[in-house]
This record gives structure tokens, C-alpha cells and sequence, in this order.
């Protein structure tokens, strides 16, 4: 497993989610915390392609052995890539949730959202 | 040896002998198109009888088990399960009894459900009682669309269904099924609902509460009569789940505290053999305004035409009926056994029955509460309970770095079942400990000597419980890689 | 006075003593006044071992069962021969009395049987995915439903008649709240009609339900019926005959999404309707999306081979109001009869139980037709049931069989009979059946065209007045 590490290149949402931004177009996953909580990921299957998917909501599910977490979209826009690698390798959520264990790419429909999210201090701090 | 039944076989063994064929031989596709025939029999095990026998009876010695030993599960109520009762329900009048048969031929098994019933309204306090659901979830399921009748009877479309947020999963797993939509109330700092989270979510738009009186922190909610005021008050019906009826029989009863619908579960306070995982069966009591939905078949009894014996049938005219929950009564063979119990007890011992249950669960929380335990699984809840009660293991994971998980482990290695862990969601590390009342007092005094013992232990070192278990068949096993790659039946 | 409790006046004294209170009354302070019973239940005071057994036995002794008399009910459940070997192994305690394996280590015994059960199944329905049972056969064709629903949210069930009325009605019972659509489509010639299914079947059908073979006995051509229902993305369910499934061609063989069916055949009693279970099988696509618990294979720290409840995440008990279903409690006691059935019987022995089965049910059904006033409702095969139709009133002839012994069958709408046969009923039993139904019916004839006033049938048991005995189920119409 990875340890503790909230990258300061990355957006935060409180409900545990990261957003690495890069033009218009956002990657996201879960943070170490929401991993570390979940236990050893046993099952990812990312949305399809073309969904919208939208700030604050849910748009997917990782499952541990004994517990589902519902994954809360950052930031709006449309899904263009999944990492499809997740559903026969899931446990690379827990061991690299900021590299191979993203989650899906979004063409951001609102980019002025971000200012809503903490950054890498502001959400340690919010872990307590 | 862990080989299974299939690994066991051997091609050409066999166990069953066919009876001699008395009439005409004829070739199967002449009997049966050949498209519509196998071309290759199931690939069944190929074994002889002594085989069998040993290979389940290994099997079993693999099992803990209630005749063996002491099984705490909190909310399961894990009683003795009397052995008269296996003899009755293998009487040749029940056991080999069809289910189509006549009613006028099958008067005892009518009477002994309709006695049933009768007994189980009487402790209920509600007039109308269907034995027709298989299980505990399968009541609860019945008791929502009843619901939903009742309402739509009245012209009326409700959405919502509340549960506290300390129900068991089966409750709002229950409102999907029926269609409604799940709203979540809260608890207050006594582990009752929040009168005010009440007030304010019960609506004309909620159908019905499901609650548990006691609940699943083993404590009873003493504003029971406001909480049925508010329900009725908005024109919803109150549902009871009654996994924890074991802490309350002859002392009070959910139709007296405003339940119009309740259910049983049969393989709990009334002690059917839980079988490893089932069957149990799960009876609804209902008030005179849900009774005209009740499922259908109904047993009822008949005055005679012509002034003799009362009869009992299966009345299927119910116009009203929600309809049919399952094939054929309900699980009759339960029903033999329940009955056989509460024959057994009568009124004083049923009463007795919840009275013990309640003294063994505070005696062993008073034992819990010592020196060397309470510091590290503080209950969770300051005050008597009731049939069961909810530790806390979080003070014991933070200062002994032993979880509740850890714990429930090392007692498999001192031989007693461990309490249900992780439920109820409310508490962190979460110990819920249900003892029953047919333990004795020195089974509730060796079980605290274990708790503490496992905690001296951890206090030294911690990774014995850590790793446990040590002594049992097989220890921590990867659940990971199973939920990851299942693999759920045996590969030919 | 509970006998099951060990209480003396000493532990009593010290328990009280130690919690702190003075009296057992005090625990329940805490129950307003105001819902206390008040009073002792009104129930009969317990009763001695003895006593009690033998009022079970009274009881017991008023119903018919399978040992008074040849019967050949059948209609879902089915009078088979249980061999010695279940009953000891059912009911050994470390099999009878633990609960749900939530801990494995001391669980693997029920955890292996669950995975040889799920094996046995696949096996024979053809489909790669079980799970360890459900209740029993209606609830389980609700349960496919559900399951259906959940995977295309569409809002169309079609169902075929050939489906028992208890599934039929089970279905549109626990589907109340699920805003779909039942239509159902009728038998012709004692089949599905392939052209009203067809027809029946559009782009917003959810699934389809057939039954193999159907309730009036007959064999379906399930890949024929199934191919529409594919074609338009709905779900194929067939509830089946596990018996059956020994010889006929398995669900998963023709196009099948979801085989379930009731389980009681397999190795378990008749129990005037159960406990018994429910199987329910499915394809790989379904593996995340099944109700009910599913053990699977692993190991523990040290390598060793293990089994554990697996993908819990589709359960109650974690995801809870978006769980694939409500069970908890399942039937795991009566799958482990079923399984050790099935390796009694053996892959050779399924197959000789199903082709006597079928051999002396065409004898029967040949030898019922030639009946004076007897004529066959269909002559689609069958393997082990049939329906017939009688020119007489079948109440009266069913009383009249009664008299002499004799259970003819489930009496079906239209003077209807559904007539079951197993291995338990010998040649000289169903010559003994055309023997009495044949007199039966022509008396009822007679009686129907000649004198007012019904004579008492001879000898046989006493038909209790007020149970209206003569009157047919209430809810077999085929």
C-alpha cells in the first residue's frame, strides 16, 4: 500500500475525491484517505465514455470486501477516458491512488468550479 | 483434507439403485424429442455411500456450532434449540404431508397453524396473523406492500418509507424492494429516534416507519407512544421488526405500544434451528385496518354446518389480498417446531423466557464493565439494557492497536462464537452481545474471563490477536482475492 | 415453567447483585406504564416433554399424508424417496444449529457445502453462476424479476400461463411497487403459443418467464421460445424442474438468462409445503447482480484452501437500500439436504431416476387416456406429470378416490386433474389409480345423470363437515 501523501498539484474535494487539472480537461480519483478507509479495493467499474457526470454528485462506486463508497465527482463536465486497467487490477487504487489508480478524464463543462475545492493544505487540514 | 465431493468421485461409483423398471422400456426419444433431451448428464459427483457419509460428516466436525458452544451474535438470538422438537417436526403426519393436500385431510396441520397464529397474536397484542413469509426480510417485505395496499385502498400515493439509521440492513434493503423510497432518521444521544428529526421528516408523503423495539443497540425507546402518536398523526403505518422480540415477550407487546404490523422471526425467539444460514420462517401480526390485505391463502377456522367439530381451511376468497408471498402455506416444518415451544412454555415460561434473557445480558454487561475491560470496550450506551447490549472497541484499537475484528478472532481460538461485529453502523467498532437466556451463569463468567484475558494478552502483545485465529481449521483467509477473482463452483 | 433456562435462586441472587439492582422487574423500569402488558399472556400454562409430544402427535395423526395413502399429487412439490443418509447428516448439530458462516475459520464446513451446492446447480442448469438458495421456487421467479429489473430498468414482464400460479402470482404480489407491466401469454396445445410470446415481446420487456416443463407437465422448447426474447434484450428467466433438468436439455443450452425453480425435490420433505429452498442459477454477466449469499474459494495466511461468503457487496447488510436484494436468512440446511441428494443419486443415477420417471409417467398417461370419460388436456412429452380433464365433476371424484385410498391428483379448474408420478409410485400403484378413477368418474357420471341425493362413499376416513370438502383449491385454474 501507498503512503500518506496529498499531492500539491492537485484540487480536493471534502467527500475525499482529487482533480489534476490540465487545460480543459481533469482527471480524478480518490484520495489516500478514502482508500485507506476502504480497505483493499476489490472491485472498479469506471462509467462509460460520454457520461456526464456532475460536481458534488456521485458518478461511481469502489468496492472493498466489506464496503461500498459511492465516488463524488469534483468538478462537471463530460467522461472521455476511463482507466479500464481498474476492473482486472483494482488494488491499484490502493496502491497508487494518484498515478495508475486514476479513475476517469473529463472535459470540464464549468473550469471556474475549482475555486470551490481545497487544495493539497486545505484538505489535510479538513482530515482533522 | 479439504477435498470436496467432486474431487471425492470416482467415475463408476454410485450410491443410488434404481427401483427394477416395471413398465415398458421405451427408448427416451421416443418419449422426448432428442433436441429437447441432454446430450451429456450433469456432471455430478460419482460416489457410494460410505463416501458420502464420511466426507459430510468431516465436513461438519469443520463447523462450530450452538449444541457446542457459546454463540453471543448479537441480534440472531443463538437459544437452545430443543430436540423434541426435531421429533415432532419428523412425525410422519407432517413431515410426509404434500402441500395440495385436501384441507379436509390435512385438519392437523390447519389446526396447529391456526393455533400458531393465535399464539402469536396473543403476543404480539394484534388480532391478525399471516405465517405465510419465509424469513425475517421476507415480513418485512410483506408488512411494506401491505402497507402500500392499505394506502392505495384509501386512494392514496405515498413515496417514502423512515428507518433509523441503526436498522438493520434488511429494512432498507426491504423499501427498495416495495418500491419506496428510503428516508433516514436519526438517533438521539440515548439511542432512541430523535423525536424532533421525527417531527420534521413524518409527512403525508411517508407511508410507514419500520422500527425495533428494543432496537439494535439492545435499548428500549421509552417515547414508543409519542413515536406511534406522530406516525399515526400523518396517517402512516408502523411496522415492527421483531428480531429483538426475545427481550419483551409477556412483558409488553408492539400492538399495545401502536405497531399495526409486526413480524416474527420464528428462527430466532422461537428457536428453529438456524441451519448454518437457514430456514427460518417470518410470520406478520397485523391490526383489524391491515387485515383485509393479508396474503392469501388465509388459515381460518369454520363453524360447522351442522353442529359439529369446527373445521379449518385455507381460505383463498380475500379480495382485498396483497396476494401470494411464496408457493403453497409458508414453511410449515418451522411452524411445528415454534409451536412445540410455546406449547412447551406456556404463558409463565414465555415470559420467564424474556425476563432471563435480559438479566443474563445485564449480568454479563455488569462483567464487561470491570476493571482491565471497560477502559478499553466501553459500552456504548450508559444504562441497563436489555436483551443485548453494543461495546465500543475504539478506545481498544487506538490504545492496544487491537481491533474489534482482532478481538472476535482470538475468541475463536477460546472456543465460543464471537459477538456480531462492525453492526450497528452508529458505533465505531461495534460489539453487539446477545447471550440469550439459556446459558448459565458460569458460561456468561467464563466468557468475561476470556474478554479480559484477550485484553491482558493484547496489553503484552498485540499481534497474537493481530494474526488470530491460531487453532481453528483454516485461519484468516484472503477475502480480497475472493470478492476480486471469485471463483464460485468447482472447475471440470 | 421453561425448561430451557438454568437460572437457580443463587445465580439469580448473584446476577442481580452485580448489575446493581434489586429485583429482575427493575431491568424493565425502563417500559412506560402506559404499553405494559399488565396481565400473563393468554396462553395455555407450558406443558411437560411429554405432554407436548403428545399433542403433536393428535395432531399429526389427523392428516392424510404420503404414508396413508398412493398419491400422486404433485403440482411443484413431489413425494420422491429421501434415502437415510440425508437425515443424518441434516441433522447433525454442527450442521443444524450454527448460524450464517460470518466467521469463516469456524465456518468452513457449511462454507464448503454451499460451494458444492452452487457447483451441483450450475451443473445441472447450464449456467455458470449460483448462489447458495434462496427460499423456494415462486419467490425465487420474484426474485429473477427483481434481478431483471435492476439490470435494464425496463418495465415489461412477459409471463408465460405454462408458469405455476403460485409464481405467477407470487411475481405480480412482490412486484406492486415496481411500476412494470405483467401480460400474460397463453398455452396452446399445452405449450407456450411461440407466436403470443413473440408478439407479446417488445423493446421495453424486461424479461421473459417460461417454466420447464411447464405446470400442466408439459416440455417446453425453450430455445425456440427464448430466441425472441434475446432479440429484444430482455432477460430470459425459466423457472425448472430440478428433477427434470437430470435428462432434459439444460436452461443454459437454450439461450436461458436466469434458471430458478423449487429445490424441495431434491432430497428434502414434503412438509405440507416447506421449509425447502429455492435454487437460482444465472450467466456471468448476472455474477455481480445476484441475490442471496455465494460462498467462494480462497485461502487462509498459511495457503491452506478456504471457502468465505464472497461479493457481500451486493448484500443487505452493507449496501442496504441499494442491495440486489432483501434476503438474509436463506434455506442453507435444505440446500445441504439437496446437495447430498444429488451426490446420492449420482451423475449416472439423475439420469436412470429421470428416464423411470419418464417411462412410467407415458405408461400412466396412456393408460389414464383410455379411461371411459377421461381425455388428455395435451400430448406434448412430459416426464413426470400430466393434466387430464374428466367428464364428471373432479370434486366428487377426487372424494370418492379419497374413500378408497387413493389421492388421484391436483384438481384443476374445468374438472381438470394434474397427475404426478415419482419412483415411489410402482406399476401396480398406477394401475390401482386407473382402477379407482375410472369407477370414481363413472359414479360421479352417474350420479350426475341419475337419483338426487349423494351416498355416502364406502369405508375410508370420515370427510369433515365444514371444511367444505369436495371444494377445489382455490387457485388452480390450467
Amino acid at each position: 500500500m501507498a503512503d500518506e501523501s496529498y499531492p500539491d498539484d492537485l484540487l480536493y474535494h471534502p467527500e475525499h475525491d482529487w482533480a489534476r487539472i490540465e487545460g480543459d480537461v481533469a482527471t480524478f480519483g480518490i484520495t489516500w484517505y478514502a482508500q485507506d478507509q476502504l480497505g483493499e479495493v476489490v472491485f472498479c467499474e469506471p462509467p462509460e465514455v460520454g457520461r456526464a457526470v456532475a460536481k458534488d454528485e456521485p458518478y461511481t462506486e469502489v468496492e472493498s470486501v466489506k464496503a461500498v463508497s459511492d465516488v463524488i465527482a469534483p468538478l462537471s463536465g463530460e467522461i472521455v477516458e476511463v482507466n479500464a486497467a481498474l476492473t482486472d487490477r483494482p488494488e491499484a487504487v490502493n496502491a497508487d491512488p494518484y498515478g495508475d489508480g486514476w479513475l476517469v478524464k473529463v472535459r470540464l463543462t464549468d473550469p471556474g468550479e475549482r475555486d470551490g475545492l481545497l487544495d493539497a493544505e486545505g484538505y489535510r487540514a479538513s482530515l482533522g | 483434507m479439504t477435498e470436496t465431493i467432486f474431487e471425492v468421485s470416482q467415475e463408476g461409483r454410485r450410491a443410488f439403485v434404481a427401483p427394477a423398471t416395471d413398465v415398458p422400456e421405451r427408448p427416451l426419444e421416443e418419449l422426448i424429442p432428442r433436441a429437447l433431451l441432454r446430450d451429456e448428464p450433469a456432471r455430478l459427483p460419482e460416489v457410494a455411500e460410505p463416501e458420502i457419509v464420511r466426507h459430510y460428516n468431516r465436513l461438519s466436525k469443520r463447523n462450530f456450532d450452538l449444541d457446542t458452544g457459546f454463540y453471543p451474535l448479537g441480534s440472531c438470538t443463538m437459544k437452545h434449540n430443543p430436540k423434541l422438537h426435531e421429533r415432532v417436526a419428523a412425525l410422519p403426519g407432517n413431515a410426509r404431508l404434500h402441500p395440495l393436500q385436501h384441507p379436509a385431510r390435512a385438519q392437523g396441520a390447519l389446526e396447529l397453524m391456526w393455533r400458531l397464529q393465535g399464539a402469536l397474536g396473543e403476543i404480539a397484542g394484534l388480532p391478525h396473523v399471516s405465517l405465510q413469509p419465509s424469513a425475517g426480510s421476507h415480513g418485512e417485505l410483506a408488512g411494506v406492500l401491505l402497507t402500500r395496499a392499505y394506502h392505495e385502498d384509501r386512494g392514496q400515493t405515498r413515496h417514502k418509507v423512515l428507518t433509523p439509521d441503526t436498522a438493520h440492513g434488511t429494512n432498507p434493503a426491504t423499501v427498495t424492494m416495495a418500491g419506496y423510497e428510503l428516508v433516514k432518521l436519526a438517533s438521539n444521544a440515548d439511542g432512541g429516534i430523535d423525536l424532533d428529526d421525527l417531527r420534521a421528516k413524518a409527512d403525508e408523503d411517508v407511508a410507514c416507519l419500520m422500527l425495533t423495539n428494543p432496537n439494535t443497540l439492545g435499548l428500549f425507546d421509552p417515547n414508543i407512544e409519542e413515536i406511534a402518536r406522530i406516525v399515526h398523526g400523518v396517517g402512516a403505518t408502523l411496522y415492527y421488526d421483531g428480531a429483538n422480540l426475545n427481550a419483551i415477550v409477556g412483558v409488553c407487546r408492539p400492538g399495545d405500544m401502536g405497531f399495526d404490523i409486526v413480524h416474527f422471526n420464528l428462527h430466532k425467539t422461537f428457536t428453529q434451528p438456524h441451519g448454518g444460514g437457514g430456514p427460518g420462517a417470518g410470520p406478520i401480526a397485523v391490526s383489524e385496518r391491515i387485515e383485509p390485505y393479508l396474503p392469501r391463502p388465509q388459515v381460518v377456522r369454520r363453524a360447522a354446518d351442522n353442529g359439529g367439530e369446527p373445521a379449518f381451511d385455507l381460505d383463498h376468497d380475500r379480495p382485498k389480498s396483497i396476494g401470494r408471498l411464496r408457493g403453497f402455506q409458508g414453511n410449515y416444518g418451522v411452524f411445528v417446531r415454534s409451536y412445540a415451544y410455546i406449547r412447551s412454555l406456556g404463558a409463565e415460561g414465555l415470559r420467564e423466557m424474556s425476563e432471563v434473557a435480559v438479566l443474563n445480558a445485564n449480568y454479563l454487561l455488569a462483567r464487561l464493565r470491570e476493571k482491565g475491560v471497560a477502559e478499553y470496550l466501553p459500552v456504548a450506551y450508559d444504562r441497563l439494557c436489555m436483551h443485548e447490549f453494543v461495546l465500543s472497541g475504539a478506545p481498544m484499537k487506538r490504545e492496544l492497536k487491537v481491533r474489534t475484528l482482532d478481538l472476535a478472532k482470538r475468541l475463536l481460538d477460546h472456543g465460543v462464537h464471537p459477538p456480531t461485529v462492525y453492526f450497528p453502523l452508529l458505533v465505531d467498532e461495534a460489539l453487539l452481545v446477545e447471550p440469550t437466556e439459556t446459558e448459565t451463569k458460569e458460561t456468561l463468567d467464563a466468557f468475561a474471563d476470556a474478554i479480559a484475558e484477550i485484553l491482558r494478552e493484547a496489553r503484552e502483545d498485540p499481534t497474537v490477536a493481530q494474526t488470530a485465529p491460531h487453532t481453528t481449521p483454516v485461519r484468516r483467509l484472503d477475502e480480497a482475492a475472493a470478492a476480486k477473482r471469485p471463483v464460485i463452483r468447482q472447475p471440470m | 415453567m421453561s425448561t430451557y433456562t438454568s437460572l437457580t435462586g443463587a445465580d439469580r441472587a448473584a446476577m442481580l447483585e452485580a448489575i446493581g439492582v434489586g429485583s429482575v422487574e427493575a431491568l424493565f423500569d425502563v417500559i412506560p406504564e402506559g404499553v405494559r402488558l399488565g396481565r400473563a399472556l393468554d396462553l395455555p400454562p407450558g406443558a411437560a416433554e411429554q405432554e407436548v409430544f403428545a399433542e403433536l402427535r393428535r395432531l399429526a395423526a389427523r392428516n392424510v399424508s404420503a404414508d396413508d395413502e398412493i398419491s400422486f399429487l404433485g403440482g411443484g412439490m413431489y413425494d420422491h424417496y429421501v434415502p437415510a443418509l440425508v437425515d443424518s447428516i441434516v441433522q447433525r448439530s454442527e450442521f443444524l444449529t450454527p448460524y450464517t458462516p460470518y466467521q469463516p475459520e469456524i465456518s468452513q464446513g457449511g462454507l464448503q457445502v454451499m460451494f458444492e451446492y452452487q457447483t451441483a446447480m450450475s451443473e445441472l442448469t447450464g449456467l455458470p453462476v449460483s448462489n447458495a438458495s434462496v427460499y423456494e421456487g415462486p419467490s425465487a421467479v420474484a426474485a429473477a424479476g427483481y434481478m431483471a429489473k435492476l439490470h435494464n430498468s425496463r418495465r415489461r414482464f412477459v409471463v408465460s400461463e405454462g408458469v405455476h400460479p403460485h409464481s405467477r402470482e407470487t411475481l405480480a404480489t412482490t412486484a406492486a411497487g415496481w411500476d412494470v407491466e405483467i401480460v400474460e401469454v397463453a398455452l396452446s396445445g399445452g405449450a407456450t403459443d411461440a407466436a403470443a410470446l413473440a408478439e407479446a415481446i417488445d423493446e421495453d420487456t424486461s424479461a421473459v418467464f417460461l417454466q420447464q416443463p411447464n405446470f400442466v407437465g408439459a416440455v417446453e422448447d425453450l430455445a425456440a421460445l427464448s430466441a425472441r426474447a434475446r432479440e429484444a434484450g430482455a432477460v430470459v428467466v425459466c423457472s425448472c424442474d430440478p428433477i427434470a433438468l437430470g435428462i432434459l436439455r439444460p436452461p443454459g443450452e437454450c439461450g436461458v438468462d436466469v434458471a430458478v425453480g423449487e429445490g424441495q425435490p431434491l432430497g428434502n420433505r414434503l412438509d405440507f409445503g416447506g421449509p425447502s429452498f429455492g435454487f437460482f442459477c444465472a450467466g456471468e454477466a448476472f455474477l455481480r447482480k445476484m441475490p442471496g449469499r455465494i460462498a467462494g474459494e480462497t485461502v487462509d495466511v498459511d495457503g491452506r484452501r478456504g471457502f468465505v461468503l464472497t461479493l457481500q457487496t451486493r448484500e443487505q447488510h452493507i449496501r442496504r437500500e441499494r442491495a440486489t436484494s432483501n434476503i438474509c436468512t436463506a434455506q442453507a440446511l435444505n440446500a445441504l439436504a439437496g446437495v447430498i441428494y444429488l451426490s446420492w443419486l449420482g451423475r449416472r443415477g439423475l439420469v436412470e431416476l429421470g428416464e423411470l420417471l419418464a417411462r412410467r409417467t407415458a405408461y400412466a398417461r396412456e393408460a389414464l387416456a383410455a379411461v371411459p370419460g377421461v381425455s388428455l388436456r395435451h400430448e406434448r412429452p412430459v416426464v413426470r406429470e400430466f393434466a387430464i380433464t374428466l367428464d364428471a365433476p373432479v370434486a366428487g371424484v377426487v372424494e370418492r378416490c379419497a374413500a378408497e385410498g387413493v389421492n388421484p391428483g391436483l384438481a384443476l379448474d374445468g374438472d381438470g386433474l394434474l397427475v404426478a408420478i415419482t419412483e415411489q409410485r410402482s406399476r401396480t400403484d398406477v394401475d390401482r389409480l386407473v382402477d379407482v378413477l375410472g369407477r370414481a368418474v363413472a359414479a360421479e357420471r352417474d350420479e350426475q345423470t341419475g337419483e338426487a341425493g349423494r351416498s355416502r362413499p364406502a369405508g375410508g376416513r370420515t370427510v369433515v363437515s365444514g371444511a367444505r370438502a369436495g371444494r377445489p383449491q382455490g387457485d388452480f385454474s390450467a
